[in-house]
């Protein structure tokens, strides 16, 4: 039949495609896994299932008179003007986060009204906003 | 009067662009000869490109805001330093960097190249052109750094303040060095596939380029680093930012060109490899150019968000892309198999190239991912650290020890494998060692000490390496900054320590072993910011440490910054910023204990240090 050579190639090419294969695999299900998906208030309300062990990140504007804290907590409301949403976080806060500015804030949803931050991202200058936050006051 | 000198210099660089694409052509059909014209129009070109950007340069220094570039981003409270460095704390100013780099490597390779075929060197040149052609066009119609504004405004607008900062006033300019070395890799692959002159000539050649965009691009991304772990008081250097990967991607590409092209030196293989290799570092510098100054991608580095700008980018990008696969497909010859034997340097050179390109794969999706989810589907959706830890630390054992073991094989073929006693015992001094560790730390993964195991052994053996007559110093000193490398980072990872707590001045917390003390807080006007210093103390165990974070409030634009106060010392560095919350009372502190952080940019020094002994060979 076919040649030794022939055969050693076949068996060759066959290994890197399955590998190919493989890596493709472990690749798209590491980014399933991974990926954070931003969405603003409203559309949380519209979420049909919540699902507790995946990270959100929501951004809107930090309500005004909203924000209250203690020594190691933070909490505030994330509003886009038609929804709001309760945020609780502890740990670094970044300089220019404060009251009717955006904000994006990334943690584990625990129900419709509450998400508990465990990052929060706001604007690296006062005219800079996140594509994210401009989007969602877009509609505004 | 300097935007008119620089405005019109860059119009005239843009004719002289033009020309000697003409007059390289028309050389390279008919009389292959590379006269005194084309030498003097290079320079000329240089001289026009550098005139333009030393006008941009004074308007800053003198902050002439009749320049619009030099209003939006400039103000003349701003230290000289920074004045100067605003030039390309900007979109306009930096792509006028770029065009300056990218004419003066064309005229080194010029001066460089006498050696090579002149048909070859000719065409190189009229590839060069088309890209400094390109871009200057680009420069012209979408983003002119001598637009006027009329009147006058009296103060400029400042530049960010988080790009006031030394590491950051250099890091872009190395950064490009980098960036535009590989666009002579590319120019000249494109150029040595046409003339059929991809051989050992061509490869020591483009090996020295290689080595010259390597180490820039590794100490400008070390720079960038650096700038994130103090000025952005994240206590990070990597996050896995989108602009981070970008400039990530071009080092895989490179590394692996530079390993492929000591294989094309050395065995005359791996042509079409090396051809596809060099091709495709330079697509990934001008992508992250465009990902980066087009707005797509959200980050400190994205200047402006136009439009226009992407769209023009990807047009030429397409172009290049377009014209590589063409000559590729055109002028490639596909060699003959050659005699190679499983177990040679060859192929561990092989297989490194292959895991090069999966960490560039793994990257590359990260990043793309979210962009074209957007586009698609309308998504919006970030990529974490996870993603890309899952998926590269795994792969990175296999590789550790294939560049441990790499080095022990021959060219062509090895006759034994001397498994000899040394290299077996160091592989269980390495695993011993790497339990002993992990036991000691908090997280008892199994995984993590092989890990370190794997990296502890490519250590090892670099070492003793040292010592061994055959290898190159350019080899040996950047394998050892590697697995240093890996193993600080690892380490700093796993020993990482972190307190945040929301304190008023006055008040004494203690949590876990630590006594936080915010003792006072004072305040001083300066230059164009307010400073606020607190003073902070620690105590742990016996230990007491006095920490003087600061905030500045700067007024335009107005912003605020933190300034970590980082005690470093050989092991260990203790860091503390405090943020500012507005309204209250309160101060955000920070303290961090990241281990090791001195010896990372130690590896990453010397890493480059590995690169310059590369390049001292190779230009022997």
């Amino acid at each position: 039949m076919y040649g030794k050579k022939v055969k050693l190639r076949f068996l060759f090419l066959s290994l890197i495609l399955i590998v190919l294969i493989l890596t493709v695999y472990i690749v798209l299900k590491s980014l399933e896994d991974n990926v954070v998906y931003f969405i603003s208030p409203t559309e949380i309300k519209e979420l049909g299932e919540i699902d507790h062990n995946k990270k959100y990140r929501v951004g809107g504007m930090v309500k005004k008179n909203s924000i209250s804290m203690n020594s190691d907590q933070i909490s505030f409301i994330i509003t886009d003007f038609k929804n709001e949403i309760n945020i609780k976080f502890s740990g670094v806060i970044p300089n220019l986060f404060s009251e009717e500015k955006g904000v994006v804030a990334e943690g584990f949803l625990k129900d419709r009204n509450f998400l508990e931050a465990s990052k929060i991202l706001a604007k690296h200058d006062e005219n800079y906003m996140p594509p994210e936050v401009r989007e969602a006051l877009k509609d505004k | 009067m300097l935007n008119l000198i620089g405005n019109y210099s860059l119009v005239f660089a843009l004719f002289v662009s033009l020309i000697l694409i003409i007059v390289t052509f028309i050389n390279f059909k008919s009389n292959k000869i590379l006269n005194f014209n084309i030498f003097g129009t290079v320079v000329l070109q240089f001289t026009l490109i550098c005139v333009s950007f030393f006008a941009l340069v004074f308007a800053f220094i003198y902050s002439d805001f009749n320049n619009a570039a030099v209003y939006y981003n400039s103000h003349t409270s701003k230290p000289l330093f920074y004045k100067i460095s605003g030039t390309w704390g900007n979109h306009e100013g930096s792509l006028l960097l770029w065009l300056l780099v990218l004419s003066l490597f064309t005229l080194i390779f010029l001066f460089r190249s006498k050696k090579l075929l002149i048909s070859f060197r000719i065409l190189t040149i009229f590839f060069q052109q088309i890209i400094i052609f390109g871009f200057l066009l680009f420069i012209i119609l979408t983003s002119n750094p001598f637009e006027l504004i009329l009147p006058t405004p009296i103060e400029g607008l400042g530049l960010n303040p988080i790009l006031q900062d030394p590491a950051l006033a250099i890091h872009p300019p190395i950064l490009y060095l980098g960036y535009v070395g590989t666009s002579i890799i590319f120019s000249s692959s494109l150029a040595a596939l046409t003339c059929k002159y991809v051989n050992k000539d061509w490869a020591t050649d483009i090996k020295k380029w290689s080595l010259i965009s390597w180490i820039f691009l590794t100490i400008g991304i070390m720079l960038g680093s650096i700038w994130a772990y103090y000025e952005l008081g994240w206590g990070g250097f990597w996050f896995w930012d989108p602009v981070e990967n970008v400039s990530l991607m071009p080092w895989f590409c490179l590394t692996a060109l530079l390993h492929c092209s000591s294989v094309l030196e050395k065995r005359a293989i791996l042509k079409s490899w090396t051809i596809i290799l060099a091709i495709c570092t330079f697509i990934l510098s001008m992508s992250g150019t465009f990902l980066v100054r087009s707005g797509i991608l959200n980050s400190v580095h994205t200047f402006a968000n136009d439009p226009e700008r992407g769209v023009f980018i990807l047009i030429f990008l397409t172009f290049l892309v377009l014209i590589s696969l063409f000559l590729y497909f055109k002028f490639n010859e596909f060699e003959s198999k050659s005699k190679s034997f499983f177990l040679s340097r060859e192929t561990a050179i092989i297989m490194n190239n292959w895991f090069l390109m999966y960490f560039l794969a793994v990257v590359l999706v990260g990043t793309v991912y979210p962009i074209f989810l957007e586009v698609v589907a309308g998504a919006k959706i970030s990529v974490g650290p996870p993603y890309f830890n899952q998926l590269i630390i795994p792969f990175l054992i296999p590789f550790l020890f294939l560049m441990a073991l790499g080095t022990k094989l021959d060219w062509i073929k090895t006759k034994k494998l001397k498994l000899n006693l040394n290299i077996i015992a160091i592989l269980i001094l390495s695993i011993l060692i790497s339990f002993y560790i992990v036991r000691n730390s908090n997280t008892k993964i199994l995984f993590l000490s092989v890990l370190i195991s794997a990296s502890l052994y490519l250590f090892f053996i670099s070492l003793i390496d040292l010592k061994n007559q055959k290898l190159k110093w350019s080899q040996k000193i950047s394998h050892l900054a590697f697995s240093t490398l890996v193993i600080s980072i690892i380490l700093n990872s796993i020993f990482s320590e972190e307190i945040s707590v929301n304190m008023k001045v006055g008040e004494e917390k203690i949590i876990s072993d630590s006594i936080i003390n915010f003792e006072k807080i004072s305040k001083r006007e300066i230059d164009n910011y307010t400073s606020i210093i607190a003073e902070i103390e620690i105590k742990q165990n016996e230990n007491k440490l006095k920490f003087y974070p600061e905030l500045r409030l700067y007024k335009t634009p107005e912003t605020i910054t933190s300034e970590a106060d980082i005690k470093t010392n050989l092991f260990n560095d203790n860091l503390l910023v405090v943020n500012y919350l507005k309204n209250t009372d309160y101060l955000n502190i920070r303290y961090q204990k990241k281990p090791f952080m001195l010896l990372i940019w130690f590896s990453t020094l010397m890493l480059g240090l590995g690169g310059l002994l590369g390049l001292r060979d190779n230009l022997k």
